[in-house]
């Protein structure tokens, strides 16, 4: 499985996000600078976290309109695996790749701090390695992350399994509704989730839950 | 050249947790019976044209594209 990874100014989990997935995958993934609109030939394509144009107008909504994001969206109509961490979910949801949108937290504070994750959903392309109903150690840091839908989004994509991933009982950290973390698109090819997997995959990190993420989406998931 | 200005609003309904802090410090000061407060954002912009209807169709179209988030917010163009 190939894997690439979007860098844009102001992203700056990107280094977190190449050694994840050279590690997990064993090969080093490729990167995409802001002005590319060739995308490589690759099975998932990461956007990772940071704060994107330095969070100007609403987060992610400045890289959402850039032309690579545009060559992105192609990708992802062509089935093409997209994993948005953080700021790279804001991305997605200001590109319309996914429903929603993702506000101020509740508390109006940036939260940095490890919470639990519930897998609400251990059937799609990014969390099969898990257990259904598992409970999962991940940090999170952002200070936008309150996840928002209509009524009729949020009934749609919770009756088509869309929310992989919940905040467990009692660490909604953000004030998301439904205690939403992650969620995919309807075709199940585009995640988006705000805490990062991608800092917590070895002994070094103090635990390596958030390794089955990778493992699924880069499909190395040990028999 | 034709001056515009697009105001952005939160839908009702959507939380607005940077208005209730607002709220809470205007109470704090002494306003009494002060409710509903919600943060919003102003744009300015010139466009260059001398034809109005083409300048409203052209800032429509921006804030529907970048200016407001539709998912959360509302938008009204006036010509000031």
């Amino acid at each position: 499985m190939k894997s690439a990874v979007v860098q844009l100014p102001g992203l700056n989990r990107d280094r977190d996000m190449i050694a994840a997935l050279t590690k997990i995958s064993g090969k080093a993934p490729v990167t995409i600078w802001q002005t590319e609109t060739d995308i490589p030939d690759v099975d998932l394509i990461v956007i990772p976290g940071g704060f994107s144009y330095g969070d100007y107008l609403r987060c992610g909504a400045i890289a959402a309109r850039m032309p690579v994001m545009q060559a992105i969206k192609a990708k992802a109509e062509a089935g093409v695996k997209v994993l948005g961490v953080c700021n790279g979910f804001q991305i997605l949801v200001e590109a319309g790749l996914l429903p929603g949108a993702l506000m101020r937290n509740a508390s109006l504070k940036f939260v940095c701090k490890e919470i639990k994750l519930e897998v609400v959903n251990a059937n799609t392309d990014f969390s099969r390695a898990y257990e259904q109903g598992q409970i999962i150690r991940c940090p999170v840091a952002h200070h936008d992350g309150n996840y928002f839908a209509d009524a009729e989004t949020l009934a749609t994509i919770e009756g088509n399994g869309q929310v992989v991933f919940r905040y467990a009982a009692g660490t909604n950290p953000n004030g998301s509704m439904n205690d939403i973390a992650g969620i995919v698109n309807a075709g199940g090819n585009v995640l988006g989730m705000m805490p990062h997997p991608e800092n917590l995959i070895e002994a070094a990190h103090g635990g390596s839950d958030g390794r089955g993420l990778f493992a699924s989406a880069l499909d190395v998931i040990a028999a | 050249m034709i001056n515009a200005r697009v105001t952005v609003t939160l839908k009702n309904g959507v939380l607005d947790p940077q208005g209730k802090a607002i709220e809470g410090a205007l109470g704090a000061l002494g306003f009494d019976g002060i409710g509903h407060v919600r943060q919003g954002k102003v744009f300015d912009l010139q466009i260059d044209t001398a034809d109005k209807a083409k300048a409203e169709a052209e800032v429509k179209a921006m804030c529907e594209k970048l200016l407001a988030n539709t998912v959360i917010e509302n938008y009204t163009i006036s010509f000031p």
